[in-house]
């Protein structure tokens, strides 16, 4: 049976109650943590496991908090990222329905390791019915006393608040979240410094995703040795996968990392294969900004290795012929759907969610909304194709966040894999407009 | 207008205290959600300025935050605010047929009001329910695995409410 470290309780109990959750061993790694370990081998234990950033950029999650200035004489923070913004993720949202003290247990004794006693849990607006079940489990951990003065009755207090965002996907990039956390537009920061020096209110802190944090206890219980058997080479641990699009069975798996692509979406045991008996086109494999994939690239790589999910794998073949596991938001197409239809949906999305502060970014996602929007329309020309190759390739790398690159790679990876589609559009401008008419011309990539 | 009800001003105050000292700036986007609420599911330039007052800030501090998140409104909204996801997850397993079919019921444009003032409809940018598309939010509930029969099921209920409600 594949390790299951999340949701590996969930459905046998309601866990957002503390009774059921300590009943499987809830919050032993906070007393371990607090009787055995001091917080730089917390850190220690943490870096050796090879954890690494669930919320897509997958940096070091040890090496992060060793960055944190514990020299500036001002207080610590800890900010749970739980803006979960991206097209095609939920599975904060439901690790954080289902299993909440599992989120707060990896807070507490991360805050313990980055000796911070204030924490924020920063979640986006729309999930408006977690803030209640998050509220109570903090009630039901202060209660136990798990949380506040003295915990354990140890000399390390904490309190835990959750703060709602509004509606802004930007909020997910982590100065901006600080930016909006502090009560002010969400407008990243120019970098460096670092939040880990110059964070919220000024002060050194550390942003991690939902995921990364509730992964914490499981690793402080079983050691850094025993995750990182877990998975393939630099990929260690599980992870949450949600799953969605043209497949049977939607919905989020824990998965341990190295399982191939090909087996996730067609064993019965996670997405059941395609849904209506249609064929694999295309997939987005780790939340919208991550370049699209057609079916044969996605299921081997350029050398005609199976695919397989973890960061190394899907990254295989750079942007040319891979793609990133990003935040595990994994967006399945069948093969009538149209490409040119998506890269415009997709480019509207990020046109707008711009922040609007560089000119890359605020005045290219609108350009590039306008021609995906006049070629899908049968308005386009073939010039229109190179003219959205050369605007995103000016807005990647030239902006403050990682929101321009976000915008231009799907883009650039439509174009790369489905120009014949987009060609199409334009040369056939009657029969692509015909509601739901799919280029049909090229199925050597569907499965 | 009419001021804060009490329960709302308590709940300011609560959440004033989860911030440090000097620190209130940190409360106003809880509290425009809650300002919002009360007062018809908009923000008038009056409940912005309120708010300002109310956490000692210039007006133009509230301006500037509310337009730039997509759940304020600056507009007065209807009764209902169907928030629909118009983006690919949603789309690519029905969205947007729902959105058609919304428009065509309810006899108004994305964005519009109808005219009884009970509905508006609201596109919006990926509501974080992906494996549950096609799905609309109306405040913090979700309506998931949307199909026509779903529609019709969400607008009666709706009218019904308003019914019993007036």
């Amino acid at each position: 049976m594949p390790q299951k470290i999340f949701l590996e309780h969930t459905g046998k109990a309601d866990l957002t109650q503390i009774e059921h959750y300590l009943k499987f061993g809830g919050y032993s790694s906070v007393a371990k943590a607090l009787n055995t370990l001091t917080p730089e081998e917390v850190v220690a234990e943490v870096k050796k496991s090879g954890l690494r950033g669930r919320g897509g950029a997958g940096f070091s999650t040890g090496m992060k908090w060793s960055f944190l200035d514990k020299k500036s004489g001002n207080p610590a923070y800890l900010v749970c990222n739980a803006d979960e913004s991206e097209p095609g993720t939920f599975k904060d949202r439901y690790l954080m329905e289902f299993n909440p003290h599992m989120l707060l247990e990896g807070m507490i004794v991360s805050a313990y390791a980055l000796a911070a006693n204030t924490a924020y849990i920063y979640i986006r607006g729309e999930y408006w019915y977690l803030i209640d079940i998050l509220e109570k489990a903090i009630a039901q951990a202060h209660a136990k006393g798990f949380l506040g003065k003295n915990i354990l009755g140890k000399p390390y207090s904490l309190e835990i608040y959750v703060h709602p965002g509004a509606g802004a996907y930007i909020c997910g990039e982590e100065t901006a979240l600080l930016e909006s956390l502090e009560g002010k537009r969400g407008n990243p920061r120019i970098k460096p410094p670092f939040p880990a020096v110059y964070g919220l209110y000024g002060c050194p802190t550390v942003v991690n995703n939902v995921e990364t944090l509730a992964a914490v206890p499981w690793i402080i219980n079983n050691g850094s040795a025993a995750y990182a058997t877990i998975g393939i080479g630099a990929s260690t641990g599980t992870k949450l996968i949600s799953a969605c699009g043209n497949v049977k069975k939607r919905g989020v798996y824990e998965i341990e990392l190295g399982l191939p692509v090909e087996e996730f979406i067609f064993s019965d045991e996670y997405c059941g294969g395609m849904a209506n008996g249609k064929k694999l086109k295309a997939c987005v494999p780790g939340g919208s900004s991550v370049p699209v994939l057609p079916a044969h690239l996605l299921l081997k790589t350029e050398k005609g290795e199976p695919r397989l999910l973890t960061y190394e794998s899907l990254a295989d073949g750079g942007f040319k012929t891979g793609s990133m596991l990003g935040s595990g938001g994994f967006i399945v197409y069948d093969h009538e759907q149209c490409m040119v239809r998506n890269t415009w949906n997709f480019t509207r999305f990020y046109r707008h969610e711009s922040c609007g502060q560089c000119s890359p970014c605020r005045e290219g996602t609108g350009w590039m909304e306008k021609i995906l929007y006049k070629i899908e329309t049968g308005k386009g020309n073939m010039a229109d194709i190179d003219l959205l190759w050369d605007i995103q390739r000016r807005i990647e790398g030239n902006t403050i966040c990682p929101l321009g690159d976000a915008a231009a790679w799907p883009v650039a990876s439509a174009i790369r894999h489905f120009r014949h589609e987009f060609e199409w559009h334009v040369t056939n401008p009657a029969e692509a407009t015909k509601p739901g008419a799919v280029y049909n011309g090229n199925l050597l990539s569907v499965v | 207008m009419n001021p804060f009800s009490e329960k709302t001003m308590e709940q300011i105050a609560a959440i004033i205290k989860k911030y440090p000292e000097g620190k209130h700036k940190s409360a106003l986007l809880p509290v425009l959600h809650l300002a919002q609420r009360e007062r018809n599911g908009y923000l008038s330039v009056e409940t912005m300025n309120e708010v300002a007052a109310m956490l000692n800030l210039e007006p133009v501090e509230v301006y500037e935050v509310a337009t730039f998140y997509s759940m304020f409104n600056l507009q007065p909204v209807g009764r209902f605010v169907l928030e629909v996801c118009r983006t690919s997850p949603c789309c690519i397993v029905g969205g947007e047929q729902i959105m058609d079919y919304l428009k065509q019921k309810l006899s108004i444009s994305e964005g519009e009001t109808t005219p009884d003032g009970l509905f508006t409809i609201k596109p919006m940018e990926c509501l974080g329910s992906c494996g549950t598309g096609p799905v609309l939010q109306i405040l913090e509930k979700f309506y998931e695995n949307l199909t026509e029969a779903k529609i019709d099921e969400i607008i009666a209920d709706c009218k019904q409410q308003h019914a019993v409600l007036n």
